[in-house]
């Protein structure tokens, strides 16, 4: 296979063998810690800001409006000054708040988005942590920002705030079923809930053309139920602002209310790379069959530009779901669940494990 | 097997509404060129107001100096927040006879709530709206504008 040309596990090996080399084991570890941590805080920073500008400029797009346009070319700089806004303001106490759990809930959800980001191969070699479950923990790890969420609901001492949580818990419980089993669908296709196995599957082929019409389904679902899972639109119904003012973070102001703003746009990419390893194959360049010519072509695109660009793809279809369609009420939030993408989803997943016993789908 | 082929029906056509939607946010999304914002401080030289535009208040005059205003305070009565203060005078017409003439239409911007009451009243279509909407002055009485200008006369054949 000719896509390891950009393999960067030499480059990581190296580094950690010169590490180990000028200091103690222990200190080593530390120093790659420290570092990788960095890397992650900066990475989300950076994707988180430009997710936000991006949003602006998509929705602005969809609606015939220019978007942020003022600061720097063509508004890059937008989110960065907001940022700059949002850290000098003040952080307003609340009368008869939790005061602990007001002040711990934005680290709860901020930190479930950082335990997933971990577990997201962006390259060959580029990979913090490869579990042997990788879905699974990516799975239980996005299910905790919902504490978050129901806390700062709760510790508000706020009504908007208490009703946008419990929205929240309900609407997460229920579509994290879809997502799970969504994304069980390819772990039946692959045989495994390692990401990196499950890209190396995808060397002959995406498995959502190799999966054909099941594994489209699966990708379908897995959007609608990721949207809502990270409380955006058209399920942004723990935040509506014409009913609930901002939902669950209506008490929160400045770098707190930053800290949910950034956690959500994270989550979002989070969702979207997971989306994209797991149905678009990730940092696997598109290929089709083994060891043709245009295989070789398109390999000599880095992994990164690919794991980015299907990335960038996803979240625009999420963004396109966003600004499309209206909010949806809380029973017909439930109704679309229980009645529509579960039975479905489990039909789909029988008919995955048939299609996998009987070798029906592209080898 | 009605409700079976009713559940399938309602997602067919959950599914071709919300594609129409998409379809639609789509399209805009791809075609730059729709796109009604316009950069305002930077195209000023080339921004054009629509002819409804309602920017303020003016009298138009023609090229010898003559506007269509008789004076008959028509407007001041009907403008609901005063805005408007005419101050008449007696003139000699050609055959020597006595008649009311205006001698300074006074229209305070600040107070005007661009309602087009005094436009469409106007007997004799003395009054227009202007495209002018920098307004902005950092002195209160420049608002307060008189519009006719020096000098100027009824035409000859407004009644």
């Amino acid at each position: 296979m000719t896509f390891n040309i950009y393999d960067l596990s030499s480059f990581t090996q190296s580094v950690d063998a010169w590490l180990r080399n000028a200091m103690s084991p222990g200190w080593a570890s530390l120093t790659e810690y420290v570092v990788i941590g960095l890397v992650f805080l900066i990475l989300y920073a950076v994707v988180g800001l430009y997710l936000v500008y991006a949003e602006r400029k998509v929705c602005a797009f969809m609606q015939n409006r220019l978007g942020p346009n003022r600061v720097g070319p063509f508004g890059l700089f937008q989110t960065i000054a907001d940022l700059i806004k949002l850290l000098m303001k003040e952080l307003i106490p609340i009368k008869n708040a939790d005061k602990v759990l007001f002040n711990i809930a934005p680290f709860i959800v901020i930190i479930a988005s950082f335990l997933a980001i971990a577990a997201i191969p962006f390259a060959k070699g580029l990979h913090a942590i490869d579990f042997n479950i990788g879905i699974f923990y990516v799975i239980a790890v996005s299910s905790v920002s919902v504490i978050g969420i129901l806390l700062a609901g709760w510790s508000s001492n706020s009504k908007y705030s208490l009703i946008g949580a419990m929205r929240s818990g309900a609407q997460i419980i229920s579509y994290e079923l879809s997502v799970g089993l969504s994304l069980l669908t390819i772990v039946i296709f692959a045989g495994t809930m390692q990401l990196s196995s499950i890209i190396e599957s995808q060397a002959n082929g995406w498995w959502i053309f190799k999966g054909h019409i099941s594994a489209f389904i699966a990708f379908i679902i897995f959007l609608i139920a990721s949207t809502a899972e990270t409380n955006r639109g058209p399920f942004d119904l723990a935040e509506a602002e014409s009913e609930l003012t901002a939902g669950f973070h209506t008490e929160y102001s400045g770098i707190r209310f930053a800290f949910f703003f950034l956690a959500e746009y994270m989550n979002m990419f989070i969702v979207a790379s997971i989306a994209a390893t797991v149905f678009l194959g990730g940092w696997m360049p598109l290929h089709f069959g083994t060891g043709t010519g245009f295989n070789h072509i398109m390999d000599f695109i880095p992994p990164i530009f690919w794991f980015t660009g299907k990335t960038a793809f996803v979240v625009y279809l999420m963004m396109w779901f966003k600004w499309t369609f209206p909010r949806l009420r809380i029973d017909q939030l439930l109704t679309l669940e229980w009645k529509y993408l579960l039975p479905i989803n489990l039909v789909n997943i029988l008919v995955v494990a048939f299609l996998t016993l009987m070798g029906w789908y592209f080898k | 097997m009605k409700e079976v082929l009713n559940y399938f029906e309602d997602i067919f056509f959950g599914i071709r509404s919300l594609w129409a939607g998409m379809r639609i946010t789509g399209k805009y999304f791809v075609s730059p060129r729709q796109i009604v914002t316009q950069k305002y401080p930077e195209n000023r030289k080339e921004l054009k107001m629509t002819e409804r535009f309602k920017g303020e208040v003016i009298m138009p005059h023609d090229e010898n100096n003559h506007h269509r205003c008789t004076g008959c305070g028509i407007c001041q009565i009907n403008c609901p927040n005063g805005s408007i203060e005419i101050i008449t005078k007696k003139e000699l017409n050609a055959e020597g006879k006595e008649v009311r003439a205006i001698d300074k239409h006074i229209y305070h911007l600040s107070m005007c709530t661009f309602c087009g009451l005094c436009v469409k009243t106007c007997p004799s279509d003395a009054l227009a709206f202007g495209r002018e909407f920098e307004h902005a002055v950092f002195d209160k009485s420049k608002l307060t504008k008189i519009l006719n200008q020096p000098g100027s006369s009824l035409l000859k054949d407004v009644k």
